[in-house]
């Protein structure tokens, strides 16, 4: 009975924190964008814009449901359900941290732990395609037809070159659990390099790092291939003719498959939740630090506010003063073991999820069949080459 | 909870083979058949087959089974018509399958061994450092020997599916 | 509820449950290959019944304690991907000729 209480209590946990953090993800998206673009984003909604997502989803779900008359309708309400279910089922087998004591309980810190954890990813990324399939099949028009078809199309081809570049780190630590992966990156290689998989063990997985980012972008239709939900292309694609509270499944969907393969990245191949340097020479006040110089920060800008913005003179030192809580947080001995590890895979998962973002505000987008052209005679031959030479390593090197 | 959790399977997996065959829409078959692979799915994982439930979905319901609806939406298949020819095959045929399902279940339920029991977590052989061992040791000639099956497979497919023939 | 639901059924599923549900999809395939006039139905039937055959496999694999059943699943689901993928061109090539896709209209090799 422990065991289920537990289980349920951390279901509940990590299904609140990832809602949350999809919702104030679109935050994160439209600030950076706007400043990568000179503007300033969201900015009257709340201190910054704070509350946007909030005002975002009250909108979508007070918003008229418009159903078009020729829609096969269960089709058509099953897509954005399958969508989100099956984007929200990966993060289930994605382990946070290690094993840790909190109140009196040793559990660890993530919902479970497959043998078979990375297969379950690559699974549910297969299924994920049935939401668009369906989606744009059953809104009975050109457009979503067209974009459903191509978006399919896209995220079938570029599941191999992501399966291969997943599967050559793989070679090297001998197992399908995530768990035991990150456990292999334990440890520094010289006493202060990291022996993450990007950087150590055989063969250096740089390669698949690279070519798994850019099978990630294509398989979570995110700019540069994101020509199946372009504005100016397909009007909307495969989403076209959805509304209100399914438009906003189909997003959330979206931003649930990015934060899952951000953190199967930070996992495969940047360690997990280990940190860059060992702890003897102080990574564990890294996030202390951090904190405490974003709250100074917030502090000196607040005191400089100037007229036409005087409200920042009291909520800038506001947040300046609920970071510096939070940054004597990770001070605190007893939340140390539990805080640390989630901080250093926040972080990765945090600055691969910037990268997206970034790339988002900087690149143009392919064309279709250039992105095709490229998924099949440029990434999938690399892949292959890449997992070839990291077999001929592991087989040089293993006695 | 081995029970439950097999009957639950195995009549979603039952009732979308009936939704398979009674359904006029070929999506809507598509769509069962990809309703009796997760369930079957299921199922592998209570045999303790982990490796190939893994693959079943991956495989099976995320890659042949887009295909298939692929092409019903490429060629726009739509419901089936009435048939025209009398349903006297229908009216025959069926009470047979029927009774062949009797047959073969109750066949199958005497010559069982009665103490052969699934209890999940028995059997747990069904790993991929298992399945990759013997694929690459007994099994080598027929896994080499499909990869080449599926070039060929690609290759026919490529031609087939050209425009100008 | 519970307790009434523990004291139906039985502590340990048996085995020829599996092979019995197998069964019952294998004839569900059959009956759907007999009777359905479209083609891709009539594929999919197939598909269904090479499903129930990949069922008695892993059902015997575990009665044997052996991993040779996970084995020629494994092969069985690597040759229906093959065949689904050249079943489909072809039906794509019947289509672009014959503009049908009812079995009963494709019965002479003349177009």
């Amino acid at each position: 009975m422990n065991f289920y209480i537990v289980t349920l209590i951390k279901t509940g946990l990590v299904a609140i924190v990832l809602l949350t953090f999809c919702a104030y993800l679109v935050w994160v998206e439209r600030k950076v964008l706007a400043h990568i673009q000179l503007r300033p984003g969201p900015y009257r909604v709340g201190p910054h814009g704070l509350l946007q997502p909030l005002s975002d989803l009250i909108k979508l779900v007070t918003k008229e449901g418009v159903v078009p008359a020729d829609v096969n309708i269960f089709y058509y309400l099953l897509a954005p359900f399958l969508s989100v279910a099956l984007a929200l089922v990966s993060i289930a087998v994605i382990p946070f941290g290690p094993v840790v004591e909190v109140f009196g309980v040793q559990t660890q810190m993530g919902l479970t732990d497959l043998d078979i954890g990375v297969l379950v990813v690559l699974a549910m990324s297969s299924l994920g395609v049935y939401g668009l399939v369906i989606g744009g099949w059953a809104s009975n028009s050109k457009y979503s037809l067209m974009g459903s078809l191509r978006s399919s199309a896209q995220m079938v081809s570029y599941e191999l070159p992501m399966a291969m570049a997943i599967v050559a780190p793989l070679l090297i630590v001998n197992s399908l659990s995530f768990r035991e992966i990150v456990a292999a990156q334990e440890g520094f290689n010289f006493g202060f390099l990291p022996r993450w998989n990007v950087f150590a063990g055989p063969f250096p997985q740089l390669a698949s790092f690279l070519l798994f980012m850019i099978a990630a972008f294509a398989e979570t239709n995110r700019v540069p291939f994101d020509l199946p939900e372009a504005e100016s292309e397909l009007v909307a694609g495969f989403h076209t003719e959805y509304s209100s509270t399914m438009f906003a499944a189909f997003f959330t969907a979206e931003y649930a498959s990015i934060t899952t393969i951000c953190c199967v990245a930070s996992l495969l191949f940047l360690g997990g939740w280990h940190p860059l340097w060992p702890a003897e020479y102080g990574s564990d006040l890294v996030p202390a630090v951090l904190f405490a110089g974003a709250a100074l920060i917030l502090v000196f800008h607040g005191a400089q506010a100037v007229k036409s913005r005087m409200w920042d003179r009291f909520t800038f030192p506001a947040f300046g003063l609920i970071l510096l809580g939070v940054a004597a947080l990770f001070l605190i001995p007893a939340l140390k073991p539990v805080l640390i590890p989630l901080f250093w895979f926040a972080a990765k998962t945090g600055a691969l999820i910037f990268v997206f973002i970034w790339i988002r505000g900087t690149l143009p987008r392919f064309r279709y069949d250039q992105l095709m052209r490229f998924a099949w005679l440029t990434l999938f031959p690399l892949a292959v080459a890449n997992l070839l030479a990291t077999g001929l390593a592991v087989a040089l090197t293993t006695k | 909870m081995d029970a439950l959790l097999f009957l639950t399977f195995a009549g979603i997996a039952v009732l979308c083979g009936i939704n398979l065959i009674l359904q006029t829409h070929p999506i809507s078959s598509a769509l069962s058949l990809v309703g009796v692979m997760g369930s079957l799915a299921v199922l592998y994982l209570l045999l303790g087959g982990a490796f190939i439930a893994a693959v079943q979905l991956i495989v099976y319901a995320g890659a042949v089974m887009v295909l298939f609806v692929f092409v019903i939406m490429l060629l726009n298949a739509g419901a089936e018509r009435k048939s025209s020819k009398p349903a006297v095959r229908a009216w025959i045929s069926l009470p047979l399958i029927f009774t062949f399902v009797i047959l073969l279940g109750g066949l199958i339920a005497s010559r069982a061994p009665a103490d052969a029991a699934v209890r999940f977590g028995e059997f747990t052989g069904g790993t991929a450092a298992n399945i990759g061992r013997a694929l690459f040791t007994a099994y080598l000639l027929p896994f080499e020997v499909t990869s080449i099956l599926i070039l060929i497979a690609i290759l026919g497919a490529v031609v087939l599916a050209r425009k100008e023939i | 509820m519970p307790a009434e639901l523990t004291r139906i059924l039985p502590q340990s599923v048996p085995l020829s449950w599996y092979l019995i549900l197998s069964a019952i999809l294998f004839s569900l395939g059959v009956a759907g290959f007999l009777f359905r006039r479209n083609i891709i139905t009539v594929f999919m039937s197939i598909e269904l019944m090479l499903n129930a055959v990949n069922l008695t496999f892993v059902a015997f694999s575990y009665h044997l304690k052996q991993v040779d059943g996970h084995i020629f699943s494994f092969f069985v689901m690597v040759v229906a991907a093959a065949e689904a993928a050249v079943g489909l061109a072809i039906i794509l090539t019947v289509f672009k000729n014959r503009s049908t896709l009812e079995i009963d209209e494709v019965n002479s090799m003349k177009l």
